[in-house]
């Protein structure tokens, strides 16, 4: 695909051509202001419910959008960009947005669940449209002319013959409102800048070094610590020699409480040097699973809920009367989320108040949670986002926070926290060991006539939160691990008449839980979709028709119609042909994400190697539909990185452990996928403009596993039911197969 | 114990003082020059987001002591362009938009530029074997290697 450059001038020009589809418009936009930089807007709103708290227009007619939801990498800084340019009839250039910070922006939730457009950018889009409103009704005032004669455009109102810029409408008034949820919205058939594949504000900056990461961020006499971690998970701390450390240039302290031990320095390559000088002596800790039997381990741990989440007619007795009914057991191993750039943050304390910058996807929350643990008032704590390195989920961003809020607090200076590789692959919190359980019966017109699953996943306290790890240590105030909503997504959307989907939650994880890409969606929807497939076997249906037998919904119909024209699928029935050594199968794999929103189908080709086992991905095709599409080149971009990212999980990754601790902390004992192997990606997006937004990005990681593990079956007429699919695991399901 | 460095990057020659002949030369740049372009990922050699030219060399800086690169010429990310005045493969990345959170960039643009200086008319797999230990997390992969090929084309 090759991308024409419209520089902003050329935009206003072309900007209402038609079918400008797969252009990608550049601007020179407006510096973006550092958040860390900015003196604090005092007295600012950050109510959800007001303009002013997501909307500052100045002087220079200029705008600040203040967004509680951050940019992972995603390019949602772009996207809010966009929608609130478009809402506000703003040039694009004059638009700049200050992300996740707690003084000045509202507190839209954690950013998680592809929610961030669905719902973060809708609260702005209803405030911009509020805004506009308002503007729009002074204009009319000030020209005593009716509301309905003023037009805005490129931040002005005007009246046919007189303009005049938003920044002069509020210079008495301000724009102190609130929300109206009622104000109109620009018709969609009126969109210049939403729809558009507007190129990612961020981008130069990052490909020219000049982008500024939380890995970036220096403060004036800002100290360097490393933190040094248990031998074992919960080993206790019984004794420190840091006599080597304290004789390194530059050293600073030792900073030990509980089982949490740091070294801090003047210098970076002081503190690694330090926290390799260290002599730390641990308690002897091993209550570990041993790691080969972690699913008996997950089998037996006491479940301290259990909930149906669909219940129609009786599965139970349809499946006891059927002769031919399947059971399956499938199992995904744990994850870690592998930022390529480790956990980072810095910490100042000044007057008792406290500032915090990092990469948390949820400043706010954070924000709570080091008040909670350094016993301080909610309001004597600042926590600043700043870009680090892509986290997909909760990684160790707010354990670093909290590491070096409690290390600045003890040595009283700022302190920069960076973690080494094996602090991020060793202590980020995990997505965790999920066990499923299937079973289902076929009727003899080859629909289903049953379906029963039961998930064994961990339990989810209240508080959407995960532990800070240094709180845990520290043996400070903290709460519970929380894995997401990891339950979502087992209940299925297909036409069965008896159907029973429940969840068992578990009492216990062995590590440190939380939520990451796809939380539970992705572990639920191998389970369901690769038994989706074995059903349609046992009922010899082609894997695609026999879905679209079980499903009356026009959209998602349409999703898996359009995934099969655009792979050219061919209808099949039974694995291909086993000749050769290297053989090719096809495998297809839906969802309507958590039964509410985004449709993807998906289609994977594979071939696989009989002699070793190993499974190539060739090529990928996917048909996605979350309603109307802000920037397509963007969307393309996320689908793109969720699709290669999670055929790495599903290859490649398991977290390995021994008793002790975890043994997987580098890049050669965790692998991910490298160029050799990435495939090749075909997309088909469903726009619909004049639907609401909903989120992109991780519905399409979920169907990932399954469409693989359903082409390896149809290549090889083996079912893997355990990720990652291993070349051992291939082998080894080849040799009880045939 | 601490001595005194002469390094030249992007051109220029700065003095660099540090405690330790060992300290791999990442850390000079990134803290005594304050660059933003090598990056720290891993620090062990395993994923490249340190990349940078030694003497016309990709080599990950990371794994390089600061003794060893005193006095050779030292090129960055920076030294190849700025956002003003985009070097051609930098411009491709922006042209394919080519990242996501970015962090891998830095070693993506530096190794497939010691790419291309030898090799002109890459094909698909010479990029993808170029970068095969260059890690990605986010998924760019397939953006990366369009604009890869873009980049030679431009330069060719
Ligand atoms: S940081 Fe140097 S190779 Fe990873
Ligand atoms: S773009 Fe995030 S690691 Fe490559």
């Amino acid at each position: 695909m090759t991308h024409d450059i419209l520089t902003h001038e050329r935009l206003t020009r072309r900007a209402f051509l038609k079918g400008a589809g797969s252009l990608v418009v550049t601007f020179t936009f407006l510096p973006q202001r550092s958040s860390a930089a900015d003196a604090a807007a005092p007295g600012k709103s950050v109510a959800t419910n007001a303009v002013d708290g997501f909307i500052e227009i100045h002087p220079d007619n200029t705008v600040t959008i203040y967004s509680g939801k951050v940019d992972l990498g995603t390019g949602v800084r772009t996207a809010i960009t966009q929608i609130a340019s478009e809402e506000l009839d703003m040039p694009l250039t004059a638009v700049s947005v200050i992300q996740g910070d707690t003084l000045t922006t509202p507190d839209q939730g954690v950013t998680f669940g592809s929610l961030s457009i669905q719902v973060g950018g809708m609260q702005i889009r209803q405030a911009c449209a509020t805004a506009r409103a308002v503007l729009v009704q002074r204009a009319a005032e000030r020209f005593k002319v009716p509301a309905s004669v003023i037009k805005t455009h490129e931040g002005q109102c005007w009246n046919g013959s007189e303009r005049v810029p938003y920044a002069t409408l509020i210079e008495t008034e301000g724009l102190i409102l609130k929300v109206d949820p009622k104000a109109l919205l620009k018709a969609p058939a009126d969109y210049v800048i939403v729809g558009r594949s507007v190129a990612r504000l961020d981008i130069p900056g990052k490909v020219t070094g000049r982008f500024e990461y939380m890995q970036d961020f220096r403060l004036p006499g800002m100290l360097h610590a490393r933190v040094i971690r248990p031998a074992g998970v919960h080993a206790e701390l019984l004794s420190v020699d840091d006599s080597a450390a304290r004789k390194l240039p530059g050293f600073v302290a030792t900073v030990r409480e509980g089982n949490f031990l740091a070294v801090v320095s003047r210098t970076e390559w002081g503190a690694i040097q330090a926290s390799q000088a260290i002599r730390p002596v641990w308690s002897d800790w091993q209550g570990l699973p041993e790691q080969d039997k972690l699913w008996a381990y997950v089998r037996n741990t006491a479940v301290s809920k259990s909930e149906d989440l669909q219940k129609v007619g009786d599965p139970a007795a349809v499946l006891q009367q059927s002769p031919k009914a399947l059971r399956a057991t499938y199992d995904f191993a744990i994850h870690t989320h592998g930022s390529i750039g480790p956990s980072c943050a810095v910490a100042e304390w000044k007057d008792g108040k406290l500032t915090c910058w990092s990469a948390s996807q949820q400043t706010h929350l954070l924000r709570k949670q080091l008040a909670q643990m350094m016993k301080v008032p909610d309001a004597d704590v600042r926590c600043i986002y700043i870009d680090g390195s892509g986290c997909y989920g909760r990684n160790g961003h707010e354990d670093a926070a909290a590491d070096a809020v409690l290390i600045a607090k003890v040595v009283n200076q700022p302190v920069r926290v960076q973690w080494m590789r094996a602090d991020e692959h060793g202590w980020d919190p995990k997505g965790p060991p999920t066990l499923l359980d299937f079973a289902g019966a076929v009727d003899e017109t080859g629909h289903i006539a049953a379906w029963s699953s039961q998930a064994y996943i961990p339990q989810r306290p209240a508080q959407v939160s995960v532990t800070l790890l240094t709180a845990d240590l520290a043996n400070m105030p903290h709460e519970d691990a929380h894995p997401g909503n990891v339950h979502q997504a087992l209940a299925i959307g297909y036409q069965v008449p008896n159907l029973k989907t429940t969840v068992h939650s578990l009492s216990h994880t062995p590590f440190r839980a939380s939520w990451i890409r796809a939380p539970g969606r992705m572990q639920n929807t191998f389970g369901n979709e690769s038994f989706m497939d074995e059903l349609a076997h046992a009922a010899g249906g082609d894997p695609v028709a026999f879905r679209l037998s079980h499903l009356n919904d026009a959209r998602g119909r349409e999703c898996l119609e359009r995934v099969a024209r655009l792979a050219q699928w061919q209808p099949r029935t039974t694995p291909a042909s086993t000749e050769g050594d290297v053989v090719r199968g096809r495998g297809v794999s839906y969802i309507k994400y958590e039964l509410v929103r985004t449709y993807v189908a998906v289609v994977a080709d594979v071939e696989v190697h009989r002699k070793t086992g190993k499974i190539r991905v060739t090529h990928f095709y996917v048909a996605h539909d979350c309603g109307q599409i802000i920037n397509p080149d963007g969307l393309k971009n996320q689908l793109e990185g969720n699709i290669i990212q999670t055929i790495s999980r599903t290859l490649l990754e398991e977290i390995k452990f021994d008793r002790s601790h975890i043994t997987s902390l580098d890049w050669k004992s965790y692998p991910i996928l490298t160029f050799p192997e990435v495939p090749t990606i075909a997309m088909d997006l469903i726009d619909r403009p004049n639907e609401k937004p909903w989120g992109a990005g991780e519905p399409t990681a979920s169907v990932v596993p399954s469409a693989i593990g359903n082409a390896v079956y149809d290549a090889l007429g083996v079912r893997l039911r355990s990720v990652p699919f291993t070349p051992q695991k291939v082998m080894q399901a080849m040799r009880t197969t045939i | 114990m601490s001595q005194t460095y002469t390094l030249k990057v992007n051109g220029a020659t700065h003095t660099v003082t540090a405690d330790d002949p060992k300290m791999p030369l990442l850390y000079a740049l990134r803290n005594d020059l304050a660059l933003r372009g090598p990056r720290f990922g891993c620090g062990l050699g395993q994923c490249g987001a340190c990349t940078v030219h030694l003497e016309g060399v990709a080599v990950r800086s990371c794994s390089v002591p600061i003794s060893d690169a005193a006095g050779k010429s030292i090129t960055t990310l920076e030294g190849l362009g700025s956002p003003e005045h985009l070097h051609p493969i930098q411009q491709a990345f922006v042209d394919e938009q080519a990242a996501q959170c970015g962090y891998c960039i830095n070693g993506m643009i530096m190794q497939a530029k010691a790419l291309l200086d030898h090799n002109q008319h890459p094909s698909e797999q010479d990029i993808r074997d170029a970068l095969a230990l260059n890690l990605c997390r986010c998924g760019t992969h397939a953006r990366i290697i369009r604009a890869v090929q873009r980049a030679a084309a431009a330069l060719a």
